[in-house]
């Protein structure tokens, strides 16, 4: 991983978002709701408000900042939901083949073929805005990559000799795929995990962007989507929190790339 | 042939009714008594009216029964009602749907062919400052939100370049015909169609290098150049015809994502497609639309998986149609 330059620049921008999104609410405290300002105040003019303000006089550097959280918030939880499902649903089709294969794999592809985004902005929208609705509806629509993955790799390692080793001494079904197979299955998993969060914090920001975000929290795609209509008048309100995702994410499938260097060499060349 | 289409067609009928079960669900998942938000949406509340819509829309019937009048209604192509526009849905969403169709297969159709360009030129020089740059440039994209591309597009060709409109589907008012209308539709569709590309553009230009990269190791390619062929023919018709079967395969899996990328870029552009039509739903919290353009959507996904597959069959011989 460290050999591979992407992936270093990758875990740069990740330990400095990481970095803005734990500290920087408390270095820099200005509340992103409140009136700073004059509205519509430009960009590098004022060192107190250094990207200007919005249509309501709302610093945009604080937003930045406190969106930060979000959007690594929402990636990152979203993700592991994904995986608390997609792995469990993958291991135990891939393990008892047969029926139960075919069933959770139907249940997988069915998931798979709903348009996934058109899927979460309806289950927001039902279940209501919130930041927990919105991490299950991006956990929804992203666990069935996972469940598909882990049933492959558990499919070959399953007949392998440590595996039949560990049957022949009686060890129970759960213990087999939990301490034999798994763990070993494990490599490929972190590499999609890694894309995955980058996928979660665009989905985010594009339901935020619609209007489908927690009202209580700012958020980047949020920040975009109000500056969507002064856009002819202020171009720093949409331009920076834009930025902000596309350097996180930028940041996060690089990681990815240089983790897949680095645990699949095999599969490097295939990319995604 | 026939069978395997017949096969796939029959998967694709049960799936999408699997999808209209899941819809039945989630419309009675949407907060409140469904009759007494429909009452809501057409302004008003009284008791009567309330029990009215309970009736005549089966409401007051076993959940089972309800079940069954909701799929019969949609195999009849009948959506349900939007009380905010007061229009039948699936009226309101076949109006829209030609103009999705010209976006989404536009956006598509550049995609897929610059991305089979660049990645092939990427593959052809690879390890020089070519392949380094449409790397990264594909890399970018491939991490820009589409909100965010379009709005970037309209600061730049509309606001300070002033070339193209920045929204809808035409010249509002102008009463263009014939081929001057086409040009003017060709002017908005522009914008739109290059946002919604620009993404998956960057994933075939990646999968594409990747995927040559790899072809290119292969035996048949090196007794192609011990046979004295030129690199140039070498590339287009061993490594590339051979490369481009996994984007194919891409291609299907990707057409969920370009109709979620539709409802972005339609509502950014104010394209009036179904994706847009999504978005007012959403606004006006119109779940009978909401819910009805998702069925469709989902619909559109299917037939378009099915032609990808076929695509592929015949792009590929080695794969028998007997399943």
């Amino acid at each position: 991983m460290l050999r591979s330059p992407s992936g270093v620049i990758g875990l740069i921008i990740l330990l400095l978002a990481i970095g803005i999104a734990v500290f920087g609410p408390m270095l820099f405290p200005n509340s992103p709701w409140r009136m700073v300002q004059r509205p519509f105040l430009p960009p590098f003019t004022l060192s107190t408000v250094p990207l200007g303000t919005d249509a309501l006089g709302r610093d945009v550097f604080a937003g930045m900042i406190f969106g930060a959280r979000v959007s690594l918030l929402v990636g990152l939880v979203s993700t592991l939901v994904a995986l608390v499902v997609g792995v469990p649903i993958g291991a135990m089709a891939g393990y008892f083949g047969g029926k139960v294969d075919d069933a959770l794999m139907r249940f997988t592809e069915f998931f798979q073929t709903i348009p996934s985004f058109a899927l979460a902005i309806v289950l927001v929208a039902i279940l209501q805005p919130s930041i927990y609705s919105i991490v299950a509806s991006i956990a929804v629509v992203s666990w069935p990559p996972v469940a598909r993955l882990v049933r492959g790799e558990v499919l070959s390692l399953r007949t392998r000799e440590y595996v039949q080793a560990a049957v022949v001494t009686g060890q129970s079904n759960t213990w087999i795929i939990l301490r034999e197979i798994l763990p070993n299955a494990l490599s490929p998993v972190i590499v999609l995990a890694s894309l995955m969060v980058a996928t979660a914090i665009l989905l985010e920001s594009s339901l935020a962007f619609l209007g489908l975000g927690d009202p209580n929290l700012i958020s980047w795609g949020y920040m975009v989507g109000a500056g969507r209509t002064v856009i002819r008048q202020a171009w720093w309100i949409t331009v920076f929190p834009g930025v902000a995702i596309l350097i996180s994410v930028l940041g996060l499938n690089l990681i990815g790339e240089g983790l897949n260097d680095a645990l699949n060499p095999r599969l490097s060349r295939e990319g995604r | 042939m026939l069978s395997f289409v017949a096969q796939r067609v029959v998967k694709g009928v049960i799936v999408l009714l699997a999808i209209v079960v899941l819809n039945f669900f989630l419309i009675r998942l949407a907060p409140g008594d469904p009759a007494v938000v429909m009452a809501g949406e057409a302004g008003a509340s009284d008791q009567i009216f309330v029990k009215q819509l309970r009736e005549k829309f089966g409401l007051d019937k076993p959940l089972p029964e309800q079940l069954f009048i909701y799929v019969k209604g949609v195999v009849t192509l009948d959506l349900g009602f939007s009380f905010r526009q007061q229009a039948p849905v699936s009226k309101l969403i076949l109006e829209r749907l030609p103009a999705t169709l010209l976006l989404t297969l536009t956006a598509f159709a550049i995609s897929l062919m610059l991305g089979v360009l660049f990645g092939s030129f990427a593959a052809r020089f690879a390890g020089t400052f070519l392949d380094t740059g449409i790397t990264v440039f594909a890399l970018i994209f491939y991490a820009m939100p589409i909100f965010w591309v379009a709005l970037m597009g309209i600061l730049l060709f509309s606001v300070t370049f002033d070339w193209l409109p920045s929204f809808g589907y035409e010249t509002v008012g102008a009463n263009l015909t014939g081929l001057a209308h086409a040009v003017d539709v060709a002017k908005h569709l522009i914008m739109p169609a290059m946002t919604l590309g620009l993404f998956f553009m960057a994933t075939y230009t990646r999968m594409t290098r990747a995927s040559m990269l790899e072809v290119k190791r292969l035996d048949f390619v090196k007794t192609a150049r011990a046979k004295g062929l030129s690199d140039a023919v070498i590339q287009r018709r061993h490594v590339l015809r051979n490369a481009l079967l996994p984007v194919v395969t891409l291609a299907g899996v990707h057409s969920g994502t370009l109709i979620g990328g539709a409802v972005i870029t339609e509502t950014v552009f104010a394209w009036p497609g179904i994706g847009r039509l999504m978005y007012d739903a959403l606004l006006q919290r119109d779940y009978n639309l909401l819910l009805g353009v998702f069925v469709i959507c989902s619909a559109m996904v299917l037939i378009f998986n099915l032609i990808t597959d076929l695509v592929y069959r015949l792009v590929d011989p080695r794969i028998e149609f007997a399943s």
